[in-house]
Formats: structure tokens, C-alpha cells, sequence
């Protein structure tokens, strides 16, 4: 098995924004020490771990454990402040869907602005429209402005774009938990058919039924800390005890 | 740089995103490009020509090349400086090259240019302004600035993520410079002790290059090129510098 995500010794270190610094005194004392406009916060400190083809990890932690950070590095739209992140592959990611999407526009221009951002040419997106539409199940409203969708419309159209595109690597935040019954289990199958074609799939997610139904390795991440790597029965297990 | 075309595709989808966003709903549409020009050359050359009387002959063109320059600089710089702030949104979510989106925004407003020229054209042959294969030479200025417009976009676009006043300041900026750029007066009327401001007012050198071909019918001299390449160039330099610079930092600040 060959490795297609490598994280390694990986932190990440923010400016938290203070917004003011309300005396003379304050101004000097924080110019000294060189923290003049913000206040360090670590969210993720010397994380190790690799992931190879086929793969799919889930990432687990409570609130503040630093697993959106986590993702965001993954996708490239955060650079580490220490540490080295390799992947090789196309990563299509599902941080929020529809992030892309214009609310002005129809969804039928949305899909070719939301494909082109996720790298896709005209041309194939022209190909797989029908199939796009008919998976969101939104025919109807094809050429309504997407400001007009419900929230529910909205996840459907932004997951099936990004599920159409064939990702090498496909990173999904909590997007599962939108949509009824009924979508819910259209994405876990269109996952799962993913997964039979060999993709590799970071998901996070605070159903750990889920990550043990569809996971074989699982990062436990602690408040930036890695708390554990490996096997997914055993550190479900752990999981649900604490 | 190198990836640039092949994300082409993306900066056509944003530019067509803009062109469609901004004539949404609006009933003469794409034409407004065309008509807007046009529009405010009959409003500049009536307070002009009746008020203030300039010694310029065919000032409607003269008025119309001056403006048709200045518009697309300060449209495509105001407009791209934004650019990193207003996708701030989709930065945060997708990793998309962050470059593509002041450089999508000096595109759109060249499209618009582009749909300036009709109404250029129109006026000089209601002038009777002599058309001659010499006017496609006046694609060389709009190329360079073109250019400069990028550079200038990149620079406005970073500095703009972290200094928020900028915008309020730019606008002043441009009033400025669209005092100092001579788009409705004659350039003898700047008094000897201020040509400085014209010399170092780069738009300057650009509008005379352009209006060396459409107004005046001739070819722009090498220097007045030669200046813009390295204005160019400069700016270029300055732009994507800075960007690359600061971009890392951007996601932290929007």
C-alpha cells in the first residue's frame, strides 16, 4: 500500500486577534514583548501520521480538539506553522458545502462555478450535469438563484458536485448530519461506492456509529494533542468510555 | 505562477460570475457597458464645453479616450483590491490559488473595456475621426496597462487583508489621480512649476500612448512605450512580490 497523505511533526500555531490595546502603558509593556496585536494559541502541536491509498481515517475529539484544523491543513487552505504536510493527489474537500457557491446565481451556473473551483473543466461538468442534478434531486429548481434553496437543497447540491468530481482524496466534515433520512443514506452509498473505486476518505464526525461502520483507521486528536492512531475497534472502545 | 492555465477555466467562470452578477435583472444589460461610457462623455463634454471652454479640438473624443483609460484603472484596481476579503468565505473552505482572484477582477473590467470600444468607435465616426489600420495599434497601451492593473490589483488586494483602511483611502487616492491625470483638460493648461505631477502620475504616460493612436492617428512614440513596459513591469514586480509575501497569512486576517 502506498502512502498518499503524510503529516509529519505538524503544528500549528494562531494569532488570536486582540482588538484593543486601551493604554499607553499596555502598548509598551506588549511592544516588549512582542505580542503587540495578539495572543498565541496552539491548536495542534507535534502531530505525526500517515494514511495510505484506500484508506479511510476518521478523526474524532471533542469540541476544540483541533479536527477542523486538522482538515483544513490537510486541503492545503492552511500551512502549518511547523512541520511538513505531503499529498499526493487531487483532494476535493467538504469542509462546508456549497462553500463555493454564489448565492446570486442559479444552480445551474453554480455548478459550473463550484466545479471549476473544485478543477474541473467545462466540458466535463457539461458531461456529468444530468447526473449531478438528478443525484440533488433538483430538476425543478435548476434555475432558481441558490439565495431561494433551503439549507437542505443547498447540502444536496454542494454534495453532489463535490462527489462527482473523482477525488483522489475526499475530506468531509459533519456534512452528513444535513438532509433527512433518506439523503443521509444516499451519501453513506455514494461514500461507500467511492470507497469500492479506492478513494481515499478523511471524514470527522461526532457519530462514532459511523466512523465504525465506515472507518479502518481513526485519529484521536485531544485538544491539538494526538491521543491515539491506529486501529479503529479498539479506539472507538477507548472513546466511548471517557 | 506555473499553474495559472490550468486553472484558467476557474478565472473564466469568475469573470463570466461578475459580468452575469452585475447586469442581473437590469433590462438593457451587457449594453450598459457601452452605453455608460457614452453616457458620462455627454455629461463631462456638456459641463465642459459650456462652462470651461478648453481649446481642444474634437473634445468628445479627446474626453472619451481619457475616461475609457481611467475607468479601467481604477475600476479593475478598487475592484481586485477587494477580492481576497469579498472570497474570504471560500478561501477559508477550498484551497483555490489565491492570485486568481484579483487577476479574475482585472479581467472582468478589460471585458468591460472591450465592450467600451463600440461606443469609441461610434464617436469617431459621428466626429468624422479618420479610421485607419493605425487604430489597432492602440491593443499595445491597453496590453501594458493591462499589466500595471495586475500588479497594482495584487499589491491593493494584500495590502487590503491587513490594512482595512486602505479602501477608504484609495478612494480618496483616486480622486486624486483623476484630477491629476489630464482626461478632461489639455495638458499646456498644467502650469510649468506643476508638470511634475503629470510626469509622475504613471496613467499619464498610458493615456498618451492610447491617445497617441485613437486621437491623435499616429503611433506612439518609443519612449512614451518604452516608459510603459517599465511601469509595467515594475508594478509587476512590486504586486506579485508583496502577494507572495503575505499570502500565506491571508486565511488568518479575513
Amino acid at each position: 500500500m502506498s502512502e498518499i497523505i503524510k503529516v509529519d511533526n505538524v503544528t500549528m500555531k494562531f494569532n488570536l486577534m486582540e482588538e484593543r490595546v486601551d493604554t499607553l502603558k499596555e502598548f509598551f509593556v506588549r511592544l516588549a514583548k512582542g505580542n503587540l496585536l495578539f495572543n498565541e494559541f496552539v491548536a495542534l502541536k507535534n502531530i505525526t501520521f500517515s494514511v495510505n491509498k484506500g484508506d479511510i481515517l476518521g478523526i474524532i475529539g471533542f469540541n476544540g480538539a483541533g479536527k477542523s484544523t486538522m482538515l483544513k491543513i490537510l486541503s492545503g487552505i492552511l500551512r502549518p506553522s511547523k512541520g511538513k504536510v505531503i499529498v499526493n493527489g487531487t483532494v476535493a474537500p467538504l469542509i462546508e458545502v456549497g462553500a463555493g457557491f454564489d448565492s446570486d446565481l442559479t444552480a445551474r451556473e453554480n455548478i459550473f462555478l463550484n466545479g471549476a473551483i473544485l478543477g474541473y473543466e467545462r466540458k466535463f461538468l457539461k458531461e456529468h450535469f444530468n447526473e449531478i442534478i438528478d443525484f440533488a434531486e433538483l430538476r425543478k429548481f435548476i434555475d432558481v438563484p441558490v439565495k431561494n434553496f433551503s439549507s437542505g437543497m443547498y447540502a444536496r447540491l454542494g454534495f453532489s458536485i463535490a462527489t462527482m468530481v473523482r477525488p483522489d482524496i475526499l475530506i468531509v466534515d459533519e456534512v452528513l448530519s444535513v438532509g433527512d433520512f433518506h439523503f443521509q443514506q444516499k451519501c453513506e452509498k455514494r461514500i461507500q461506492e467511492m470507497i469500492t473505486r479506492g478513494t481515499t476518505i478523511i471524514i470527522v464526525s461526532h457519530d462514532i456509529d459511523m466512523i465504525e461502520r465506515l472507518c479502518n483507521k481513526v485519529l484521536w486528536l485531544d485538544r491539538g494533542q494526538m491521543k491515539d492512531f491506529g486501529d479503529t475497534m479498539s479506539i472507538c472502545e477507548k472513546y466511548k468510555q471517557c | 505562477m506555473h499553474d495559472i492555465f490550468g486553472y484558467k477555466n476557474l478565472i473564466k467562470e469568475l469573470v463570466l460570475r461578475d459580468i452575469k452578477r452585475k447586469y442581473r435583472r437590469s433590462i438593457l444589460g451587457y449594453a450598459w457597458s457601452m452605453l455608460n461610457p457614452l453616457l458620462m462623455m455627454l455629461i463631462t463634454a456638456m459641463v465642459f464645453s459650456n462652462l470651461f471652454r478648453f481649446d481642444i479640438q474634437n473634445y468628445a473624443l479627446y474626453l472619451l479616450t481619457g475616461q475609457i483609460i481611467f475607468t479601467f484603472f481604477s475600476e479593475s484596481t478598487s475592484f481586485s483590491m477587494g477580492s481576497i476579503l469579498e472570497n474570504g468565505a471560500l478561501l477559508k473552505k477550498v484551497y483555490v490559488p489565491k492570485y486568481l482572484f484579483p487577476i479574475s477582477r482585472v479581467v472582468s473590467s478589460a471585458v468591460n473595456l472591450c465592450f467600451a470600444m463600440p461606443a469609441m468607435i461610434i464617436i469617431m465616426l459621428i466626429t468624422g475621426q479618420k479610421i485607419s489600420f493605425n487604430l489597432l495599434f492602440c491593443v499595445v497601451p491597453v496590453v501594458l496597462l493591462f499589466l500595471f492593473c495586475i500588479g497594482v490589483g495584487l499589491f491593493l488586494a494584500a495590502f487590503a487583508v491587513y490594512f482595512r483602511d486602505a479602501f477608504h483611502l484609495y478612494g480618496v487616492l483616486l480622486t486624486a489621480l483623476n484630477y491629476a491625470t489630464p482626461i478632461f483638460y489639455p495638458t499646456k493648461i498644467i502650469p510649468v512649476e506643476y508638470g511634475i505631477i503629470l510626469k509622475v502620475n504613471p496613467i499619464t504616460y498610458f493615456l498618451t500612448a492610447f491617445r497617441d493612436v485613437v486621437y491623435l492617428n499616429t503611433i506612439p512614440t518609443a519612449e512614451v512605450l518604452f516608459t510603459c513596459l517599465i511601469i509595467s513591469i515594475s508594478a509587476l514586480g512590486i504586486g506579485i512580490y508583496s502577494f507572495y509575501k503575505t499570502q500565506n497569512n491571508f486565511i488568518l486576517y479575513i
